[in-house]
């Protein structure tokens, strides 16, 4: 478990450094998407549409936050992630396309994604799920909001960060996945359990 | 004052409370948790959670950015006055609790996919109603997060099987939720009634401190068998593997029809948010789940 700390823009040399487990600190930009950015920002793809802010090397983060408005600026009050298997049915694409190197959210990710990570060179950091406080101070400034319309939560919130984590390395990019390893191991589990309950004939 | 306007207020300060401040019983459990738990990155999530209940406190602001779904639970008199007047300013109290405090705007109409902006809107926030002996008024909030409702089930069991039937049925929807309901969670099952029936109560049991068993030594004795299983699935926090994947388990039920079994598991996040108070006949106020600071 080794303790790493990236400043935007991440090559994907540097990404590709990192093991499941290990803990990953990410200082510069990070863009928030939920699931209608993710779905807006392909379709923007498929049009030819430039997306509002460059995305390669950054990271992305699937959280609604809290905001307030001071005047004119806007402020992250609590920002912790959501959960990202929502965003499964679009991460592939979504790395592909806009070569982002790190998916940060919570509950994990599947499959496809985990194979266009391996492909593409991207990791996905666990941030502890809740954790709002957490991630809001780490938040130093709101660049800027894109895409209000879709609401404060499914908004594109661009935030310059500095040190966000700690971000447990849960999907490398070589294929590996903690979450899909728990999975299995639960159900090895499961057989167990339903003996200690005496359901087993 | 009016007691609309006692009312407001009121529910505005339980709004807060349980948006900032965990309940006591919840931060004990957690620590319990990070004391006991094995897995070092498991110990690592839980490590941050308690660092970020301080810093919510601290800095007054909401613990998680899922300020949920606003929910109020009133328990009134049947003597009270202005009863006519509570839905209007529970309403009223969730706009400026919006706007103050703030949360977050979390009421979306299904059909256009508008958001209201205010927490408010068809149905929303939700009231149970109640009405009991006395003239007091008894309000309880709980801001329901989306992560952990996603998981929610209720399913109808062969009455055949009985509770056996019943501790499949939660050991599965706990293994089936993994990691999206942000473990360590809280379990309220229910059973019998018919479906809605179930799930109300499943859910309403969510209000119920850590620390309190069911009453009944044989129903408490299944929240106990209920957890340890749960705990020996391995999910632990956020998913993440280790022991810790439920902080308590409440059971409830109502008699059920011969040839139903309903059966629910409502999932809270470790963020198990929650605050009530009592307003008396007077004008007076206690707050039940934690003083007032501001």
């Amino acid at each position: 478990m080794a303790v790493y700390k990236f400043k935007t823009p991440i090559s994907e040399e540097e990404i590709r450094k990192l093991k499941v487990n290990d803990v990953l600190y990410v200082t510069g930009t990070i863009v928030t998407a939920r699931d209608q950015a993710h779905g807006r920002a392909l379709d923007y793809f498929k049009q030819g549409k430039p997306l509002p802010i460059n995305l390669e090397g950054l990271a992305v983060f699937h959280c609604g936050p809290v905001v307030s408005k001071e005047g004119e600026k806007w402020i992250a009050v609590a920002a912790g992630p959501t959960t990202s298997t929502r965003m499964d049915i679009f991460e592939d694409e979504f790395i592909k396309n806009f070569k982002v190197r790190v998916v940060i959210g919570k509950g994990g990710m599947g499959k496809k994604t985990t194979d266009a990570m391996a492909k593409y060179g991207a990791v996905y950091g666990a941030f502890t799920g809740g954790a709002a406080i957490l991630a809001a101070r780490a938040i130093k400034n709101v660049k800027s909001v894109e895409w209000l319309d879709l609401g404060t939560p499914e908004a594109m919130w661009i935030f310059e960060v500095e040190e966000f984590g700690p971000l447990a390395v849960a999907i490398d990019s070589h294929g590996n996945n903690i979450f899909m390893d728990v999975q299995k191991k639960v159900e090895e589990n499961k057989q167990k359990i339903y003996q200690k309950l005496g359901l087993l004939p | 004052m009016e007691t609309a306007k006692i009312v407001e207020n009121v529910a505005f300060n339980i709004l807060k409370q349980a948006v900032i401040y965990l309940p006591e019983d919840v931060k004990q459990a957690l620590k319990k948790a990070y004391a006991e738990e094995t897995s070092e990155t498991g110990k690592t999530q839980l490590k941050a959670i308690l660092d970020n209940i301080e810093l919510a406190e601290k800095y007054q602001a909401p613990v998680c950015q899922d300020t949920g779904t606003i929910i109020f639970y009133v328990k009134a008199g049947a003597k009270a006055k202005d009863l006519d007047k509570i839905e209007e300013a529970l309403i009223n109290a969730t706009r400026r609790a919006t706007k103050e405090v703030p949360l977050r705007p979390n009421s979306v109409d299904p059909f256009t996919q508008k958001n209201s902006g205010d927490n408010t809107g068809r149905y929303i926030p939700f009231l149970h109603w109640e009405i009991v002996p006395g003239d007091s008024l008894e309000l309880t909030v709980m801001t329901k997060g989306g992560g952990s409702e996603n998981v929610c089930v209720t399913g109808m069991l062969v009455p055949g099987e009985g509770i056996k039937g019943l501790k499949k049925f939660v050991v599965d929807a706990v293994i089936s939720a993994g990691a999206k309901p942000c473990p360590p969670n809280i379990l309220g099952v229910a059973i019998g009634g018919g479906a809605d029936i179930a799930m109300k109560l499943a859910k309403k049991t969510l209000l119920k401190p850590l620390n309190e068993p069911n009453q009944d030594p044989e129903i408490a004795k299944l929240e106990k068998e209920i957890f340890e299983a749960a705990n020996m699935t391995g999910i632990g926090p956020m998913g993440l593997g280790g022991k810790t994947t439920v902080l308590g388990v409440h059971v409830d039920y109502a008699f059920r029809h011969p040839a139903s079994f309903p059966a629910a598991v409502a999932f809270n996040c470790w963020a198990a948010r929650r605050a009530s108070a009592r307003i008396n006949a007077d004008g007076t106020v206690e707050y039940l789940t934690r003083k007032i600071k501001w």
